[in-house]
């Protein structure tokens, strides 16, 4: 990939919010560029929402401002708001209109031009699959359409950056694999997302880069590769047949954690095909392997190892 | 466009959806604001009406007692919009739909028009419809038609004066079945507490001048007045003026609800 530096949808400079004494978001930075998938991941009460409500103009910064596809956010709320599309964490469809009335009204307080307006709503049916359901209300509509409504009228305006706050928090598995789907075609159509998610396989599927939050602060931030490389713990795992092989391979290779009741010894790798054909020479042909099994650390090991209540709790 | 001409857009664009709301809820809307003014009506008049009526002795001015009631009925019907005004605001701003619409462009006042300005034709299309129901019921009206225009016109202030109050009610309300009880005042006692049922020189001293003095009374009076002919005085005066103070307390009030409950 060349390392051509596109412009900055998102810049944050130390960001803090507090409530009274409870300290939400404490010296956030971040910069994301046009274009990105960028993820939030954080447990409950990380201060994932805060920062979209901040960036969306719903509420203040206590101090330093953010620039939003390059208009302050202070300054220039209104700006911001003409270039953004947002899609909170709890339903903003409206229960008492239909699927494309809800469309027509978000297109009429975006003030599109009346030929617009019919088309682009037709359009995002079409595109988010609701065609059969248009003409109901959503209270007719399972869990994942009404989500698919909720973006779609976040679309109405084409946004620019749009902000997704857990979007499939509460979905189920088929719902959640079709959102993944119409994230990452909004990601070719080139729209900037911000979303937040408490799920790191998801982060993992969507994201181009990752900000770990906890407890208001990024604890940790780049690319999905980049995070898991952080996290030591990449290995192999050899099954032997019985006590006297294990004893042998231990003794060969001098390192890794042996549990003698599973036959299996634990040896640190990173799974390159050099490293591996090196352990199986120093084995020899005459220790029986019965498997073999390379183990990368995934988002999870990473979420524990640089959030600290979770690792914690992984201890206990 | 100018700020006002999108200002105005914006606020039709609301006014819309709260008609298709109101549409979409209309069974439900008939019912509070219809049949109930209507059960009240005969509930007033063939159950208690024949003792209440005698009551009344020279204010009645020999009209039979459903002549005196409706009045106070139609300006029953008003105040029992004030429920589902307060309901509609506090579901808006409890549910997603208000920070959706504050990340978006739109005149920040629009939304409270929207409902506002469907309270106020609700009102006005319930009142017309009780209206025609105590016609049915042998209500006979002395109204010239500068009368029944002055009527529109007062039922109409009214309506607008309770809906900035009610909007009010339900943006500081915390929970939308808050929001409903918190309107009991303005929907039942304060139209109880006034001459809606009987003149208030027949309460007990305690509660009289506050009976004989509130808007209510000032409300039913002039739209008694002018409904059954008797002399009008300053009392349509008294009620518009009581409804541009109510209007003005209800709006300044809801805006600094709006204000701050989308900090």
């Amino acid at each position: 990939m060349t390392n051509l530096k596109t412009r900055t949808a998102v810049s944050v400079n130390g960001l803090r919010k507090t409530y009274g004494e409870k300290v939400v978001l404490d010296g956030v930075d971040l910069s994301i560029g046009e274009g990105e998938v960028f993820a939030l991941l954080g447990p409950n009460g990380a201060g994932k929402t805060t920062i979209v409500r901040i960036l969306s103009t719903l509420i203040p910064a206590d101090a330093r401002t953010a620039s939003v596809m390059g208009h302050d956010l202070r300054r220039e709320a209104a700006a911001v708001r003409n270039v953004i599309g947002v899609t909170g964490q709890f339903s903003a469809v409206d229960n008492w209109l239909t699927g494309e009335e809800n469309l027509l009204l978000m297109g009429r307080l975006l003030h599109l031009p009346a030929t617009e307006l019919r088309t682009r709503a037709a359009q995002l049916l079409e595109l988010f699959d609701l065609v059969d359901v248009a003409r109901q209300t959503p209270a007719t509509y399972s869990g994942g359409m009404k989500r698919r409504l909720d973006i779609a009228m976040t679309l109405m305006g084409r946004p620019r950056l749009i902000f997704l706050d857990e979007p499939t928090t509460g979905l189920d598995p088929r719902s959640r694999h079709t959102m993944w789907l119409l994230i990452r075609d909004l990601r070719a159509e080139g729209i900037t997302i911000l979303l937040t998610t408490q799920y790191l396989e998801e982060a993992d599927q969507l994201a181009d880069r990752i900000a770990v939050l906890d407890r208001g602060h990024i604890v940790a931030e780049g690319t999905p590769e980049e995070l898991k490389r952080r996290v030591p713990g990449a290995h192999i795992r050899l099954r032997f047949a019985d006590v006297a092989s294990l004893d042998e391979a231990a003794r060969e290779l001098r390192e890794g954690t042996r549990d003698d009741e599973k036959l299996v010894l634990r040896v640190p790798n990173d799974g390159g095909i050099r490293s591996l054909r090196e352990v199986l020479a120093r084995l020899g042909d005459d220790v029986a392997v019965e498997g073999l099994s390379i183990h990368t650390p995934d988002l999870d090991d990473v979420f524990f190892a640089l959030t600290g209540n979770a690792s914690k709790e992984k201890s206990q | 466009m100018t700020t006002l001409t999108i200002a105005a857009q914006d606020s039709a664009t609301m006014l819309w959806r709260e008609i298709k709301h109101s549409i979409r809820l209309l069974r439900l809307l008939i019912v509070s604001a219809v049949v109930v003014p209507v059960a009240m009506l005969l509930l007033f008049d063939y159950i208690l009406g024949g003792t209440l009526g005698h009551g009344l002795g020279a204010v009645a001015r020999g009209a039979p007692y459903v002549d005196y009631l409706v009045p106070g009925i139609l300006m029953m019907t008003v105040a029992g919009g004030c429920g589902p005004t307060a309901i509609n605001v506090s579901m808006d701003m409890t549910g997603g739909f208000v920070d959706r619409i504050r990340t978006m462009a739109v005149t920040r006042g629009a939304l409270l028009a929207g409902h506002v300005g469907v309270s106020v034709l609700r009102m006005l299309v319930a009142t017309a419809a009780v209206t025609g129901v105590a016609l049915l019921l042998g209500f006979r009206p002395q109204a010239s038609v500068a009368d029944w225009l002055a009527v529109v016109g007062i039922v109409a202030a009214f309506s607008f004066a309770l809906a900035w109050l009610s909007a009010a009610i339900g943006l500081v309300t915390k929970s939308v079945a808050g929001a409903n009880g918190s309107t009991l005042p303005l929907s039942f006692l304060l139209p109880f507490v006034s001459s809606t049922f009987v003149p208030a020189d027949s309460m007990p001293a305690g509660v009289r001048w506050f009976a004989a003095n509130q808007p209510f009374s000032a409300v039913v009076d002039s739209l008694r007045a002018l409904l059954t002919g008797s002399p009008v005085g300053n009392t349509a005066y008294l009620a518009l003026a009581w409804c541009a103070v109510i209007a003005l307390a209800g709006y300044v009030w809801a805006q600094a609800a709006f204000r701050r409950g989308t900090r």
